[in-house]
């Protein structure tokens, strides 16, 4: 299977996400320059971390118009698999293919650590290797992560089942002090309404191996990988 | 065609949590004005653009905050003052 890794300017985790996929899934891999207008026949898109256009106006909102986006969009209406990973989460949000908003941390600070999440819905694309209310360790790292949304769209998701992850204690309890940004809901990580698009704020490509500190986002490799290569 | 400066307001939506203007407003707190009642933070853009009347000028740049300049999700945007700059015309 082939995977295609967007690469804006100013991105930085494409390359952890294309050593994910390589050395780790033992997938083919390639970057996806965000001037080009062709996927090159991809299965799977990811839009990686980083800083696109430095995060000029609002993270995500520049890159959003770049060229491989109308491709990328045009992807996602096929029933295309497309993971959006910290950056590329704002960036799909920006782009509505994902509803809601991340903005600014509650807590004002840029925050780089290891996080617990639940899974909250093992019926998708993304999530059918993990158990039920699993709980993984992943790292984030940003400042723009507070998930955000109006009422009818927040209730709509919770009903559908589209908030896959969400920020929990030891206890895998979703508590305030668990939740680093103030995301409503301790939202980490949602789907579309037709399930082939994922966001998500942590980063799944950062805990691939034990040298990493976890292995908990290979799930998410694995899942796409088994339901699209089958 | 004639120049106009426009000056586009942009804030975080009311009733969402800007922690940027809490952290201000709880600052204004600490120096003695205790009648901030709120504080919301956003940006002011400054456009200059040719068009042919100022009518003109404001449909494009509400266009302009509805697809990139503002998120419709978090932020209000306000279009402030459509002026004409004295003395230069576009042919």
């Amino acid at each position: 299977m082939k995977f295609g890794i967007v690469t804006f300017p100013g991105s930085n985790c494409d390359y952890d996400a294309y050593h994910a996929v390589i050395d780790q899934l033992g997938e083919r891999a390639v970057y996806l320059w965000h001037k080009a207008r062709d996927l090159e026949g991809v299965d799977v898109v990811i839009l990686p971390g980083g800083f696109s256009y430095g995060d000029y106006l609002r993270a995500g909102a520049i890159a959003r118009f770049s060229p491989i986006m109308h491709e990328v969009a045009s992807h996602a209406r096929r029933g295309g698999p497309v993971i959006g990973i910290c950056n590329g989460f704002q960036i799909l949000c920006e782009a509505h293919l994902l509803p809601g908003a991340l903005m600014r941390n509650s807590g004002l600070k840029f925050v780089s650590k290891p996080v617990r999440l639940r899974v909250e819905n093992t019926d998708t694309l993304f999530t059918h290797r993990y158990e039920p209310g699993q709980v993984l360790r992943m790292p984030i790292a940003h400042g723009e992560g507070r998930f955000v949304s109006d009422r009818a769209t927040l209730d709509r998701m919770e009903q559908e089942g589209r908030v896959v992850f969400r920020y929990v204690d030891a206890h895998g309890e979703p508590t305030t002090e668990a939740n680093p940004n103030g995301s409503l809901h301790a939202i980490a990580g949602i789907v579309s309404a037709e399930g082939n698009v994922l966001g998500m704020m942590p980063h799944p490509e950062r805990a691939v191996e034990p040298l990493l500190g976890s292995v908990d986002g290979l799930g998410i490799f694995h899942s796409v990988l088994e339901r699209v290569a089958a | 065609m004639s120049l106009f400066r426009i000056a586009i307001h942009i804030v975080p939506r009311r009733g969402l949590l800007d922690p940027q203007g809490k952290a201000v407003s709880d600052a204004l707190h600490a120096l003695g004005f205790s009648g901030v009642r709120d504080a919301r933070i956003g940006r002011f853009i400054v456009l200059e653009m040719e068009a042919s009347d100022a009518m003109d000028a404001d449909g494009a740049v509400r266009q302009m905050c509805e697809r990139l300049l503002a998120n419709p999700v978090t932020e209000d945007f306000e279009i402030e003052g459509v002026h004409a700059i004295e003395g230069a015309h576009v042919s």
